[in-house]
């Protein structure tokens, strides 16, 4: 492929918009008649709302409608509300008659303003019935603890029926929530810092584990835990919604525009032709916004209650709250490696964190990373996913993957030390390579593998270019009272899915239209994946317009902006439509001239006769497109496109010459994306306090296609990875299951001012498996940017320091001053 | 009544011209006036609606609060002053060093740059029980939920708990205790002059303040005398992150030495009690001593006695200890 596009930096179109203030976020819109929306929270972790008199509220001048539960649409167990989501009762739904955190909303008040609806709800008298509750899972694993729901305290998927002769197989069941718990045995086998190995309802196993542990030079037993660490996008999850010709529209907060309509349609209880969402900009989402949030059911039933539109502005109180977190593992691995290092037996026990509501997939997504990332030839995965009094989980990029990574960072690093090794020389001799497999065996007894993975010479890489080298030989050396530390870490995630639609059209001005349903959640892949097709069509980058932000614009069916599914889903899919724009000039340019389709191409705004001769402008071909109708303006559609899409094109047919299409390329193996990160600490050994002073990453992501924003996507994701190892935390007084870290200033997400010397690079080795041979870059970063600071402070300060994240100044100087992990082993929010 | 947060309420706001004016003010609205300097603390409160007021007096408008002027015997600094402006005043960093390097750590660029020297000696405790609007002692109620069995209170005292474990937030205050800094407090019936360190109160004295100023006063001034200008300074911050977060230790010294004899000194440290501690059994013990390794560490282990561990708390004793060590020793810190 030519690179006028690709692999260039380039401003994108919001940039100046954003800087400017210009750009206009959910709570920027303002409607006539607008109602402002407050909402009630819990306060109260567990209890059963027995009576809300609104009498007074309902009396103030000024408030217009109050929402609660019975507003919401009825649940139908076990209903197919598409998109592959089966309707339960144990779902979240956005209000609550039973509260099963602090700060779950109960009821939400419209009124003329902010100010009205706070009072009003300042006069609801609500009455609680309490009930049990546990904000430590390990503590709801107890026997005799309570739950978390009244059904239970661990989310149990059921055995799967096996498929009968000829018959499709069945959907997998759906998790249930029963009571789970461990004996008195477990707790006193493991002792007070080691995490107990009770049963756990899920597991799998590849390899034989037992007797590729029996043959290890070295066993390490590692417990560890992580912390709860919200999100906190800057911008809330905010909302405004109205209702006009039948049809809800709904300005948000998403990571996706054209995901949420469905996700919106199934909350509000309407169809999706009936949802139109507008996202011109988001601020952030980290995994949060994936489709929006529930949350957008009240603004919505509210504006249809009170007719009028309303604004929910989420505060940041509520946002701690309602704006979603990562789930803690608490982990116990036991690990054999061979004496150069290599792991050949693995056996992990994970309890996840969950909250109160549907389960997380952390826990499978960490083993499955944590088998790509090391490869251990023999490896059993254990998973407990238990629900708790705290505020409802969800995805936080790279979920599970960064957990996973993230805990075997510091056990190689210790194996490492105790072996004698090199901390990158193990990496090294565990990194996945080529078609790596990684997670369990399927049912036909094959395990998945990797499309690709370059990481050995990423780690090399990143080795040189840190001069890791010259580093080492200062690490862990004292000079007054300070002491430096060097460390490595390898983290792996998805990247990428497939099968989506493009839809572009080249208007009789000679302007390229790209139509975008990514969402503009600042990764500023809504522009960067459609450079393919103006590359393809060879249309300066000034020529081509993006219309984005709003799906009543006739936007193409997108993957979700998720999973780091997008560069490498929409790339394929600008790239099928690139392609289907340059074939459709080819073929109209021969209709018209005459000749064979192949026998032109296309370049410098022309179709024209290779080797010269006749041709004529894009512009004309657009017009010549409009007269002739049928398949070159979109008057004819390809089969293959989706629905969705086919609506869209048909609603656009017409406007000029139009390419469409669904990425058919196919695929071998699961897309991956690979992060070698290398960290250098500063610990000063009389207070505990450090510093992290420089970083560098080395992404293995396939073709680069903008620099720029490849770096800016690499380093926020270590510094995401870097806050969980420096300090981002929730504290729970578990006697009131209330939080007591509301505020920045005590869960502590790290800011600017502790960022490191940031350096990225990218190997830019193409992606076999797909035509632009690019994958997705958010999510692999983070758990390397947790792990190589760990490890840092483990080289400076020895691994007999910390056992749980984030590592802080008081854990290395108690650890320091009694010569042993003195912080809490197990206890969760501390 | 249900319980909602971070929504502003309704309050009159006044915004005096004059120090006369604020104070009649302050008069007329006796307990129920508010008054707030760069509102760095008292935004939390109101937008929290833990806290409500009737009046605000917001102070930013009188210009006899600002600015930092030399005096007969050394400075007088403006209650109103920014962290920033006492951070970068030349005379501030040249003389008194020490209270330049407090005001610079403060939280962040931009809270300093709104947040003043008297709001921040002023403000009240940061414990998380109390900030969250929990009933307890200093909010008038009569338990301390940082000090039960399950509390987790990691950053709170060590050193002189009376029923409330609540710390002192400041890094400027102990700056000024160990400069022997005054206070200066008018009401409507005149002005009244406190020591710093009698500034500020422990739960013993009163346990809903952490200061000493009373309903209708207004601390207008802080005078620095030139006793320790110029002197050995050394203060340090211990905390979890470089954005606005309060200190889980800090130290503050002054040092007069001849030769390398300490001829007197002074040592504070904050947020291990419910106010700067100034140890003065430390600076007796150092003086006349040479300045060594050894005298700091024998300074440093002189400064934790009595120190009581709360459950998540106990790595505050060697932390102060190795700070009042290293505020002795004198090295500049090399991570903060």
């Amino acid at each position: 492929m030519a690179t006028k596009l690709v692999g260039r930096n380039y401003t994108t179109p919001d940039l100046k918009a954003k800087v400017t203030g210009r750009a206009k976020y959910a709570e920027d819109f303002r409607v006539d008649g607008m109602l402002f929306a407050k909402l009630l929270l819990s306060q109260r972790p567990h209890a059963r709302v027995t009576r809300i008199d609104m009498d007074d509220a309902l009396a103030m001048p000024g408030v217009k409608a109050i929402l609660t539960e019975q507003d919401l649409p009825a649940v139908v167990e076990g209903a197919n509300l598409g998109e592959g989501i089966i309707a339960s009762t144990l779902s979240e739904r956005g209000l609550t008659n039973e509260p099963m955190y602090v700060g779950e909303p109960i009821l939400a008040v419209a009124a003329v303003d902010e100010l009205t609806a706070t009072e009003a709800i300042e006069k609801i008298h609500i009455e609680y019935e309490a009930l049990p509750f546990v904000t430590d899972p390990l503590e709801s694993l107890r026997p005799g603890s309570p739950n978390a729901r009244t059904q239970g305290n661990v989310w149990v998927r059921p055995a799967a029926t096996p498929p009968q002769p000829g018959q499709p197989p069945a959907p997998p069941p759906q998790p249930k929530v029963q009571e789970w718990k461990w004996t008195d045995a477990d707790f006193a086998a493991a002792g007070p810092d080691k995490l107990p190995l009770g049963k756990t309802p899920d597991e799998w196993t590849y390899g034989d584990v037992d007797a590729a542990m029996a043959n290890a030079d070295l066993v390490l037993d590692e417990t560890f835990v992580g912390a709860n660490t919200s999100h906190q996008p800057l911008e809330t999850r905010s909302a405004m919604a109205y209702w006009l010709n039948g049809k809800l529209y709904m300005h948000c907060s998403t990571q996706s525009t054209m995901r949420t309509i469905g996700a919106v349609a199934r909350w509000v209880g309407v169809e999706p032709k009936d949802v139109v969402i507008i996202s011109e900009y988001t601020g952030g989402g980290f995994g949060s916004k994936g489709s929006g949030a529930v949350f957008y059911v009240i603004p919505a039933l509210l504006s249809k209650k009170a007719n009028a539109p309303v604004m929910m502005r989420v505060t940041r109180d509520d946002e701690q709250f309602i704006g979603r977190a990562r789930p803690a593992f608490h982990s116990r691995i036991k690990a054999g490696f061979r004496k150069d290092g290599k792991l050949l037996a693995l056996d992990g026990l994970v309890i996840v964190d969950n909250g109160p509501y549907d389960p997380v997939s952390d826990s499978r997504s960490g083993g499955d990373h944590i088998s790509l990332a090391n490869q251990p030839e023999a490896m059993r995965w254990r998973m407990l996913t238990v629900l708790t009094n705290t505020p409802p989980r969800g995805a936080q990029r790279a979920p599970g993957g960064m957990q996973g990574n993230g805990l075997m960072s510091p056990l190689l690093a210790k194996a490492a030390r105790t072996l004698g090794i090199d901390e990158v020389q193990i990496h090294r001799i565990n990194a996945p390579e080529g078609r790596a497999s990684f997670g369990p065996p399927n049912a036909q007894g094959r395990r998945p593998f990797a499309t690709s993975a370059f990481v050995k010479q990423a780690i090399d890489k990143g080795a040189e270019l840190f001069k890791w080298e010259e580093r080492k030989a200062r690490s862990g050396r004292r000079e007054g009272t300070t002491v430096r530390g060097v460390g490595m870490a390898l983290s792996t995630y998805s990247a990428g899915s497939l099968g989506f639609d493009g839809l572009v059209i080249i208007k009789p001005d000679g302007r390229l239209q790209i139509q975008s349903g990514i969402g503009n959640l600042g990764t500023e892949s809504v522009f960067d994946c459609h450079r393919v097709a103006a590359e393809i069509l060879d249309i300066p980058w000034e020529k081509v317009d993006i219309v984005f932000g709003n799906t009543s614009k006739h936007v193409p069916n997108t993957c979700g902006q998720g999973g780091s599914q997008t560069t490498h889903a929409m790339t394929r899919a600008a790239h099928a439509a690139g392609m289907a724009a340059k074939q459709n000039l080819q073929k109209l340019a021969a209709h018209v001239l005459g000749g064979k389709p192949e026998s032109y191409d296309v370049a410098n705004e022309r179709v024209f006769q290779k080797g010269g001769g006749r041709g004529m402008s894009l512009a004309d071909a657009a017009k010549k497109a409009i007269e002739l109708g049928g398949a070159f303006d979109g008057h004819e559609l390809p089969k293959t496109i989706s629905a969705f899409t086919r609506t869209s094109a048909t609603n656009l047919a017409g406007l000029g010459l139009m390419g469409v299409a669904r990425d058919e390329y196919g695929r071998e193996g699961s897309s991956k994306s690979y992060v070698a990160g290398f960290a250098e600490v500063e610990v000063d050994v009389e207070t505990g306090a450090y510093r992290v002073l420089d970083y560098l990453a080395v992404a293995d992501v396939g073709t680069v296609i903008h620099p720029r924003n490849l770096a800016a996507q690499v380093n926020g994701g270590v510094m995401l990875g870097l806050g969980h190892a420096i300090g981002q935390h929730w504290v729970y007084d578990k006697h009131y299951g209330a939080p007591v870290t509301r505020r920045f200033y005590q869960t502590k997400p790290p800011t600017l001012l502790d960022a490191p010397r940031l350096q990225a690079v990218a190997l830019d080795i193409p992606d076999p498996q797909t035509p632009v041979g690019a994958r997705g870059v958010g999510e692999a970063p983070v758990g390397a940017g947790f792990g190589a600071v760990v490890n840092a402070i483990a080289a400076a300060v020895g691994d007999n320091v910390f056992r749980r994240a984030p590592v802080t100044a008081d854990v290395i100087l108690e650890a320091l001053e009694a010569g042993r992990p003195m912080k809490d082993a197990l206890t969760a929010n501390i | 009544m249900a319980t909602i947060h971070d929504v502003m309420p309704m309050f009159a706001l006044y915004q005096p011209e004059s120090v006369a004016d604020a104070l009649r003010l302050l008069d007329r609205f006796g307990t129920s006036a508010w008054t707030m300097a760069g509102g760095m603390d008292t935004f939390d409160w109101l937008k929290d609606r833990t806290k409500r007021t009737e009046a605000v007096v917001e102070l930013s408008n009188i210009a006899e609060l600002q600015g930092i002027r030399q005096t007969g015997g050394g400075l007088e600094i403006g209650a109103m002053t920014t962290l920033t402006r006492v951070e970068t005043h030349p005379l501030v960093k040249e003389r008194f060093r020490l209270l330049s390097e407090a005001a610079g750590l403060v939280a962040s660029p931009q809270i300093r740059h709104q947040g003043t020297l008297g709001g921040n000696i002023t403000q009240d405790a940061r414990c998380w029980y109390y900030r969250s609007g929990w009933p307890c002692y200093r909010a008038g109620g009569n338990i301390c939920y940082a000090d039960t069995p399950t509390a987790i209170n990691r950053e709170h005292a060590i050193l002189n708990a009376d029923r409330c474990v609540a710390v002192s937030p400041s890094d400027t205050a102990p700056a000024l205790i160990a400069l022997d800094a005054t206070m200066v407090i008018r009401s409507a019936s005149g002005e009244r002059t406190v020591p710093a360190r009698d500034y500020f109160i422990g739960p013993g004295v009163d346990i809903t303040r952490l200061t000493v100023i009373r309903p209708g006063e207004l601390l207008t001034a802080i005078r620095i005398p030139d006793v320790w200008a110029g002197a050995d300074f050394y203060f340090e911050k211990v905390r979890d992150r470089q954005a606005w977060d309060f200190p889980l230790v800090n130290v503050a010294s002054a040092i007069r030495l001849a030769g390398n004899t300490i001829q007197s000194a002074r040592i504070v440290v904050g947020a291990v009690a419910a106010t700067p501690l100034r140890l003065d059994r430390v600076e007796a013990f150092i003086a006349g001593k040479p300045r060594t390794a050894q005298t700091a560490e024998a300074a440093g282990r002189m400064a934790i006695e009595g120190a009581m561990a709360l459950a998540h708390n106990g790595y505050k004793i060697p932390l102060m200890r190795n700070l009042v060590m290293r505020a002795i020793r004198g090295t500049a810190p090399a991570t903060t």
